[in-house]
């Protein structure tokens, strides 16, 4: 059994250390907020935080993860930034289909937290490895700016 | 007028076609409809008002409208919504909505004839029958109130979910209501006149999108069961390649894995978890047998359709003398050319299956839930009723989920699975496993007389999908399919010969489907490319060389002149930059597009802005109008920029993001949308912007460098110079 700390509560999954954090949230936990996207980490659509910073889970050992604190989509509206993300996500309507919403929700609120008010190339740069297939990059840059001044 | 005009109309000839049954089934109770949705067992029984098969109203008021087009991210779920509680006068904050379960009957879309959700219709096929049907529900929930208050119905009135009378002042809850104003609807209610909507043209939030922003939404891949198992699949790598022999034990070593299942040409590994599943699948040592296909090459598929561009098509619109026209004065030509595209979908490919003795049920996101239905039911040798589809919101549709495959292969690997199981491919398996939007050939010759164009004629060489996807709509039409001459033969300018023709290619080996922007994707890129270049060989500015042929087009017209003018068209640029514009009419909508790009020298290609203005009728929602458009130019773009399947030894040879890319945020243009207002009926708007960013964005690379591309996506070595077009 391996232990692991999602969003502020203790858990325990039967995974192989080499399992990815993703299939251990998705298909051990039923946390499906995370998404499978590509699997190789050229999409984003599977982004958490640990310890705060982003990462792609699709990657990411499930035994490598240790004591680090792990947030996911559904625990990232308790913390300030990540909350701001997510109104300001509604406000402007960013959202179509949805699917990589969660890993771009996640990607944002990690610049916000770590750069309160980005700029252009901030946002570029913090997001850009995050794919959305129905286009709603020009929403994403403004919903960031609006959560930025909240 | 030609005797092939009516072939214009796509809604003329699919009517004609398969006649228009649907209209019949809307009076039918709701009850009536309920085929089962609900997990098997515990199907509710609805009760209250219902009358039809769109609209629940119980005791409490709560109001529940059921979608008969699928949500996919268009926003179609809040301006459905939106157009029911219109006419009902609902109370919009109770009103909730739910997927229509599978039956043709009820929820044909009306313009396409079956249950499906596609050609940016769902608006233009459901305008008029669903504000019949809401307005028919209020007409019976005012008539129970009128009898209960012995007064004239006439005298009432109603607003957010109550029927008031006035002169008493008096009023009842649709709640209060909902179990006596059952009956039958009026034949035809009334329906609002637009300055009386309270509703349709405001940019309302939309209802589906708060349980996407914290993880609560279940997608298909979503879906979890007691004792669910997963599944991962490859298929034959090559088109129409068999299984030969595999090697399972370095497989079955791995911790999790349960079974490996092997179909005649498929291989399926099952495990307790998706890691199980891809991990043992990775370790099979699979031999294919590549089939008749193991030769096929994008260079023979070029071949192919070239050669069959060469020859006389079908003549899909005839006008004036176009061969005399041509014959006389200064001939251009130009051809053009499209490659294979495959979706990518942001959530890939995937299906959840029970198959238990005599039945079976299936969760997954699809746009046709009815065909997958009827699919599947042969593919396990079920009746249709002991198949149960629960349509969960998609992951992106595009045209994808136009296809029953991801059901069928669950259901063949389901047979062999004791339990539910989900089969989740991984992205290479669905890069590899599309069913691709075909190549297109588009051969273009014109004269011009007095700077206009004289003579005109269009040949266009491609797969038919129609054919295959919806036969009657095919042979009902003379055999000419009605997407593949999309946007050509209802081409916007007044040319007085013109002749339109299709030659109807099926790639060797590779299917072919429909992809965001159909037909017009096609058509527009090489009319309006070749608009450009004609406008060049006339001397005239692009804006001004259209203009002159739109006279009897105005609703496109006043798009051209508010895109130009919003994009400052005619002022001057740095060296290297271009404005290039495009206009269409297209899926009912009326849009031209002005794209500013910055080509350098190496070849890249930087979008700077892209600003449309787009007539599309009365905006249900303008906010999910604007969206649209700006996500479909995103998805123009990245088409423009690197779409592009390419097949080697009857296998497709990209296979993830990094080889078959996606436009990125800090690739992303600025972009403006400026909504034209109009009271004509609903227009069509989900693939409108895909088809308007292809050609504009050639046409600004073309006046940033003078190079005419003649193909997409673009090609950095002909920009660079290194390379000739």
């Amino acid at each position: 059994m391996i232990s692991l700390r999602i969003n502020g509560e203790d858990k325990s999954v039967d995974a192989p250390p080499d399992m990815p954090l993703l299939w251990a949230l998705r298909d051990l936990l039923g946390m499906t907020g995370t998404k499978f996207g590509c699997g190789i980490a050229q999409c984003g659509a599977c982004t958490v935080h640990i310890d705060g910073k982003p990462v792609r889970s699709c990657l990411l050992p499930v035994g490598s993860i240790g004591n680090r604190a792990i947030t996911t989509i559904e625990g990232i509206g308790a913390t300030p930034a990540g909350a701001k993300v997510q109104k300001a996500w509604l406000d402007l309507e960013v959202v179509q289909c949805g699917y990589c919403q969660s890993g771009q929700i996640m990607s944002a609120t990690a610049l916000l937290a770590s750069t309160p008010h980005p700029d252009d190339e901030d946002i570029d740069a913090a997001m850009a490895g995050n794919i959305c297939r129905c286009g709603t990059y020009v929403r994403i840059r403004d919903a960031i700016k609006r959560a930025a001044k909240a | 007028m030609s005797a092939l005009e009516p072939r214009t109309s796509r809604r003329t000839i699919l009517k004609s076609a398969l006649g228009s049954g649907f209209v019949l089934a809307f009076h039918v109770p709701f009850a009536g409809a309920q085929t089962p949705n609900a997990p098997m067992g515990e199907a509710p029984v609805p009760t209250g008002f219902m009358p039809n098969a769109f609209i629940r109203i119980d005791g409490a008021g709560k109001t529940t409208l059921v979608m008969p087009q699928v949500e996919m991210g268009q926003g179609v779920y809040t301006s459905i919504s939106m157009i029911l509680a219109e006419e009902l006068d609902a109370d919009w904050s109770k009103v909730s909505v739910e997927a229509a379960p599978p039956n043709e009957k009820f929820y044909a879309n009306p313009m396409l004839t079956v249950q499906a959700t596609g050609n940016s219709n769902s608006i233009r096929a459901w305008w008029m029958p669903l504000r019949k049907a809401a307005a028919g529900s209020r007409a019976l929930l005012v008539a129970a109130a009128a009898k209960q208050w012995g007064v004239d119905p006439e005298s009432c009135t109603t607003a957010n979910g109550v029927v008031m009378h006035k002169a008493s002042g008096r009023s009842l809850s649709y709640g209060a209501l909902a179990d006596s104003a059952n009956g039958t609807p009026p034949a035809n209610p009334p329906l609002k006149t637009p300055k009386d909507f309270r509703l349709i043209g405001k940019p309302l939030k939309r209802l589906d999108t708060p349980t996407k922003v914290d993880g609560r939404e279940v997608y298909g891949i979503d879906v979890m069961l007691p004792g669910l198992k997963f599944a991962t699949i490859a298929a034959s790598p090559t088109f129409g390649g068999k299984v030969g022999h595999v090697d399972d034990s370095d497989a079955k070593k791995i911790p999790g894995v349960r079974q490996v299942v092997l179909l005649d040409d498929l291989v399926a590994v099952v495990g307790d978890h998706m890691w199980a599943a891809k991990s043992g699948l990775d370790a099979l040592n699979i031999t294919w047998n590549r089939g008749p296909n193991g030769h096929v090459d994008t260079a023979q598929v070029w071949r192919e359709i070239k050669e069959a561009s060469e020859k006389p098509g079908l003549v899909a619109k005839k006008t004036g003398d176009a061969d005399k026209a041509l014959g006389s004065g200064d001939k251009i030509e130009a051809q053009y050319e499209l490659p294979f595209l495959a979706h990518a979908t942001m959530e890939p490919m995937n299906c959840t299956v029970h198959l238990t003795p005599g039945a079976c049920e299936l969760w997954l996101g699809t746009q046709i839930v009815a065909r997958v239905q009827s699919t599947v039911a042969k593919v396990a040798g079920l009746p249709v009723e002991k198949v149960t589809v629960h349509n969960q919101l998609l992951g992106g549709g595009f045209g994808r989920r136009l296809e029953p495959d991801m059901a069928v292969k669950a259901v063949r690997v389901a047979q062999h699975v004791d339990g539910p199981v989900k089969v989740v491919w991984t992205r290479e398996e669905d890069i590899q496993h599309d069913i691709y939007r075909p190549v297109y050939y588009d051969r273009l010759a014109a004269t011009l007389k007095d700077g206009k164009i004289d003579g005109w004629h269009h040949r266009v060489t491609g797969s038919s999908v129609v054919a295959r996807w919806l036969p009657p709509a095919f042979t009902g039409n003379h055999n000419i399919d009605f997407d593949t001459v999309d946007s050509a033969i209802d081409i916007p300018y007044a040319i007085p010969n013109l002749r339109v023709e299709v030659v109807r290619c099926e790639p060797p080996a590779v299917p072919t489907g429909f992809w965001r922007g159909v037909g017009p994707n096609n058509n527009v890129f090489a009319i309006e490319s070749f608009m450009d270049e004609l406008a060049k060989k006339a001397g005239k500015d692009p804006v001004e060389f259209r203009r002159a042929m739109l006279t009897k087009t105005p609703r496109l017209l006043a798009a051209l002149d508010l895109a130009a003018e919003k994009a400052g068209w005619g002022s001057t640029l740095p060296r290297r930059h271009g404005l290039g514009v495009s206009c269409q009419v297209s899926f009912a909508s009326f849009i031209a597009t002005v794209a500013h790009v910055e080509v350098a020298p190496e070849g890249e290609v930087k979008l700077h802005r892209l600003t449309t203005a787009v007539d599309t009728g009365i905006a249900v929602n303008p906010d999910t109008i604007i969206a649209q458009l700006q996500g479909g130019m995103i998805f123009g773009a990245t088409a423009a920029l690197w779409g592009e399947i390419t097949i080697d030894k009857g296998r497709v040879q990209q296979s993830n993001f990094h080889d078959y890319r996606m436009l990125r945020i800090n690739e992303a243009p600025a972009i403006d949308v400026h909504l034209i207002k109009s009271g004509e009926s609903p227009g069509g708007i989900g693939e409108t912007g895909v088809t308007t960013a292809l050609p504009a964005i050639r046409n600004a690379i073309y006046a940033a460098t003078g190079i005419a591309l003649r193909r997409l996506p673009i090609d950095r070595d002909v920009l660079a110079g290194r390379k000739h077009a």
